[in-house]
């Protein structure tokens, strides 16, 4: 299951890197928004490295959310995975009944 | 009640977190089991929130690429993703969108977008509803007379006269058991990308029942294929939104965590239901989407938001009675396999 887990990301890395213009859920291009994000509202020092950057550096912002986002989806991924074979459902064979 | 709401640090505000793992839930569950994102319905559900317009949209992709993932990776190990086959058709969906885009921006140079996207949307909306339901029927026609074929009785087959042109290079796609040119799959997701380009749609909406009616592929690989294209255009999504400065990334975080649980319900489900239903829950569905559409044309925002949110409620209710009845059954036979085996 890693492997298969490892080689989708590794996919996934070289089609967005080889296509970078498929702006499929994009809808469009977006104009730069220029939004100030305020630090002294947060305690925790993840979160002020993270504003910094969205105030001063916008790419490594688009990085890091394209990073967060796809760790988050494979940890959760993992994570209900786990759950879910619990039940005892059988999650490896199904049947394709079409009517 | 302070603890109901956490404080978003790039926009500035407070929101009502259960909402969101609410939408994430209901969009993931409804995503896994027809296959797309879902973009139509979460951006009604966050404007409900107060989540501010200008980091709606971006928040909505990324937390579809991530619900995505999970919903690939579950479809994937019940052998429902035809990964040589998504991979050839994102050649076609990259030039049609750039296509779409260009035909996009023509409009607006011509000060014609806004109404020729909304009723361009509308049709394609009501003629794959038409589809849907017009297949149905002529399914349920040829079952009653016997006509039961390889895959059971079907309704629309446009896919064999599709299949009949060889043009080389031929294929072999195993897992959705089709042997077609090439040129079919990339040439169907280069019109699919042309509409979602030009509608500004993620394009799950077309391209499933495209793969069903277009492709040939069984209904749950259309599902578990195409959950795999919105997974790359939802990340690249987040890529260009996010150095934009358009997401909420803590919103992002909150929506995914009840987005990975409901995405788990919607692919399970698909397990027990079969393809035909999953078919016509999806054209009401599209139905549910194109009304809404109309409805803000007349400037009727609220209806419409009411109606897609209704909507969203019900499917995925239905989905999750699919879901835990299919299951029930399954560990009761378990169970009783057991005990007859004990």
């Amino acid at each position: 299951m890693r492997t298969v887990y490892l080689g989708l990301c590794a996919l996934v890395a070289a089609i967005v890197s080889l296509f970078p213009d498929p702006a499929v859920a994009a809808g469009g291009g977006a104009e730069m928004l220029v939004v100030v994000a305020d630090k002294r509202m947060v305690d925790s020092e993840i979160t002020k490295y993270l504003l910094d950057v969205y105030n001063v550096n916008p790419f490594l912002m688009g990085v890091w959310c394209t990073i967060l986002t796809a760790a988050l989806g494979v940890t959760l991924g993992f994570l209900t995975d786990q759950i879910m074979k619990r039940t005892g459902i059988d999650l490896t064979s199904r049947k394709i009944v079409e009517h | 009640m302070d603890w109901l709401y956490m404080y978003m640090p790039i926009a500035g505000f407070d929101i009502f977190w259960p909402g969101l793992v609410l939408i994430g839930f209901s969009v993931g569950v409804i995503g896994g089991f027809f296959g797309m994102g879902g973009a139509w319905m979460v951006t009604p559900g966050l404007n409900i929130l107060g989540f501010p317009m200008a980091f709606a949209i971006g928040s909505d992709i990324a937390h579809i690429a991530g619900k995505s993932m999970v919903s690939t990776f579950r479809h994937s190990k019940f052998g429902n993703v035809d990964y040589k086959l998504g991979v050839v058709m994102v050649i076609g969906t990259v030039i049609g969108i750039e296509v779409g885009a260009q035909i996009v921006m023509w409009l607006e140079a011509l000060g014609k977008v806004g109404p020729v996207v909304r009723w361009v949307y509308v049709g394609v909306l009501l003629l794959i509803a038409f589809m849907v339901f017009y297949d149905y029927r002529k399914a349920v026609k040829a079952r009653a007379r016997g006509d039961v074929g390889e895959r059971g009785a079907e309704g629309i087959t446009w896919y064999r006269t599709l299949h009949k042109i060889k043009i080389p290079p031929m294929m072999h796609f195993r897992v959705a058991g089709i042997y077609c040119s090439a040129w079919l799959p990339i040439f169907v997701s280069f019109l699919t990308g042309v509409l979602a380009g030009f509608l500004g749609i993620g394009g799950g909406l077309l391209r499933m029942p495209a793969l069903v009616y277009l492709v040939g592929c069984p209904t749950h690989i259309a599902v578990g294929t195409d959950l795999f294209e919105v997974m790359i255009s939802g990340l690249y999504g987040t890529f260009t939104y996010g150095a934009k400065g358009r997401i909420e990334m803590w919103a992002v975080f909150v929506m995914l965590c009840g987005a990975a649980i409901g995405a788990q319900f919607g692919t399970v489900a698909t397990k027990y239901a079969k393809g035909y239903g999953i078919r016509v829950a999806f054209g009401l569905a599209v139905l549910a989407c194109m009304i809404s559409i109309i409805l803000k044309q007349f400037k009727y925002d609220m209806s419409a938001t009411v109606l897609i949110l209704g909507a969203v409620g019900a499917i995925s209710l239905y989905i999750i009675i699919i879901m835990v009845r299919g299951a029930a059954q399954e560990l009761r036979e378990k169970k009783e396999a057991q005990q007859l085996a004990a």
